[in-house]
């Protein structure tokens, strides 16, 4: 090791049970971190510090403004940039000793084996349902263990996958815990429904945590534990914050690493995406489809003073911006009871973010007048239309 | 109000379940200690079966169907006896306990 090194690790080399031989270790390792946003960017920052020798990052993305508040590797200087290549910059003015091996790509049945064999440990910080099962089923098919981390809004999850156990056995994997996928409408996006920036932060560093131990073998990875298969949750608004939820053994029923070679079949098959319902819509594509009772901003622009304009996002979003007319229902309260909605003699031209909400309440406006029900319109692509076509100066988020 | 006829448990909700419970994340709820016949179910000692079953029927204030499947809870949800993987227990057919605590997770995907 070099003599800088010394000195640059001393702090954690000196920690009981940890010395020359565990810095050596994570230095010998190969960590491979499949996305780099909001977890990955935490994780990878800490492995490169802690001197894991080889790191891949795996992500397809350019980073966007919008990522800025948690995805803390990438600045405002490299908006436009590769994230991959925004990370693998980052981590080399924190450590140029690290080998950041960059996979410009997102994971797919083909590439995943290629990818992930020459790696000793995974982890998942992506956001979708179909890549986390394929991550898992190819460690399953690979023996590697898979370090999962998941958040959003206030919450975080951790979970190691496919661990070793003391048995000679392996811990569940992602299927034998999620068997089903929920169906998408249930699976929002941190685009949809938000999140705090330190909550991936918190789970990202747990994941880079449990990584060095697993690598080391510390606490309850030491060679002579068990092994205790858990589900740590985690949330900035409960009290305590975390639990640690001890979880099922593997299912002798699952199909990835129930039977030999169950896995690798299903990663060679990849229906993933039909695994998880098909293709996730684009939101922004169908709020601004045609349809019956649509009406454009400019219709909505040259209407706007003699209508009732009802916008039917969250109060929260209705706080960032709204049309200085615009009368606020949220859509659960509207659903609940349409009718007490509509001011009598007036047109209604009901509106969202992007144009699918409005859609909902439109037609539910609609529904409860029977009669008259074409005074409801609702506005195609929303407040992002508005901004793109109308306002410029419009807020956008 | 607990007497021999009804039982108390906590339940905990996270990633995103509360918003199906008021956005409560922890409530305390006493149900009939007995399970009434339903289905199948001949009457039994409460059980998570008739829990969830009572649940979906006098607690949720959002659409059932974000909860439940059929008898048991929708995939996606975890559900955690004492803080155990309620599969290490007996599922729907494990009977409930005076001050047990159920929590109810949601699996999360965002990053």
């Amino acid at each position: 090791m070099p003599l800088e090194d010394y000195k640059r690790y001393g702090r954690q080399m000196i920690l009981e049970d940890f010395g020359l031989p565990a810095q050596l270790k994570l230095r010998n390792a190969r960590v491979l971190v499949i996305g780099a946003g909001g977890l990955g960017c935490p994780a990878l920052q800490y492995l490169a510090a802690a001197g894991i020798g080889t790191i891949g990052i795996v992500d397809p993305d350019e980073v966007d403004v919008s990522n800025l508040h948690r995805q803390v590797l990438h600045t405002s200087l490299r908006q436009g940039w590769p994230k991959v290549l925004s990370a693998k910059a980052a981590i080399e003015s924190i450590n140029p000793a690290v080998h950041v091996i960059p996979h410009i790509t997102s994971l797919n049945s083909t590439n995943a084996f290629p990818v992930i064999s020459s790696y000793d440990i995974v982890l998942d910080c992506t956001d979708n349902p179909p890549t986390r099962y394929l991550i898992s089923d190819a460690c399953v098919a690979l023996d590697k263990p898979l370090v999962s981390g998941a958040a959003i809004r206030y919450d975080g999850q951790l979970c190691v996958y496919n661990l070793p156990l003391q048995s000679g056995d392996r811990g569940p994997c992602y299927r034998c815990l999620w068997p089903t996928p929920p169906r998408q409408e249930e699976v929002g996006t941190c685009e949809e429904i938000g999140v705090l920036g330190t909550v991936t932060g918190m789970i990202g560093v747990l994941q880079a945590q449990t990584a060095i131990q697993l690598i080391v073998g510390l606490g309850p990875y030491a060679p002579n534990e068990v092994g205790v298969p858990t589900l740590l949750i985690y949330s900035a608004l409960a009290s305590p914050m975390f639990r640690s939820l001890k979880i099922r053994p593997k299912r002798n029923d699952c199909p990835a690493c129930g039977r030999e070679g169950g896995a690798r079949e299903l990663v060679e098959k990849g229906e993933y995406v039909a695994l998880c319902g098909g293709m996730r819509e684009d939101l922004e594509g169908s709020g601004k489809r045609k349809g019956q009772g649509r009406v454009g901003v400019k219709e909505l622009e040259a209407r706007r003073a003699e209508v009732d304009v009802l916008d039917v996002r969250s109060k929260e979003e209705f706080s960032i911006c709204h049309l200085p007319e615009a009368h606020h229902v949220p859509l659960n309260t509207l659903l609940h009871d349409p009718l007490a909605q509509l001011s009598p003699g007036k047109d209604t031209y009901v509106m969202c973010k992007l144009g699918n909400d409005s859609q909902v309440a439109a037609r539910a406006l609609r529904d409860a007048l029977g009669s008259g029900a074409d005074r409801v319109k609702d506005v195609v692509g929303g407040l992002r239309a508005w901004s793109r076509e109308v306002d410029q100066s419009f807020p956008m988020y | 109000m607990e007497d021999e006829k009804t039982i108390t448990v906590k339940l905990v909700f996270g990633g995103g379940v509360e918003v199906l419970f008021s956005n409560k994340r922890n409530q305390s709820i006493t149900i009939p200690a007995q399970a009434p016949a339903s289905g199948s179910h001949p009457s039994r000692p409460a059980d998570l079966r008739y829990l969830i079953l009572w649940m979906s029927e006098s607690l949720l204030t959002d659409r059932k169907e974000l909860f439940v499947d059929g008898e048991t809870v929708r995939p996606g949800i975890l559900v955690l006896v004492n803080d155990t993987d309620w599969e290490l227990e007996g599922e729907l057919d494990y009977e409930l306990q005076k001050g047990d605590e159920v929590v109810f997770i949601s699996t999360l995907h965002g990053g």
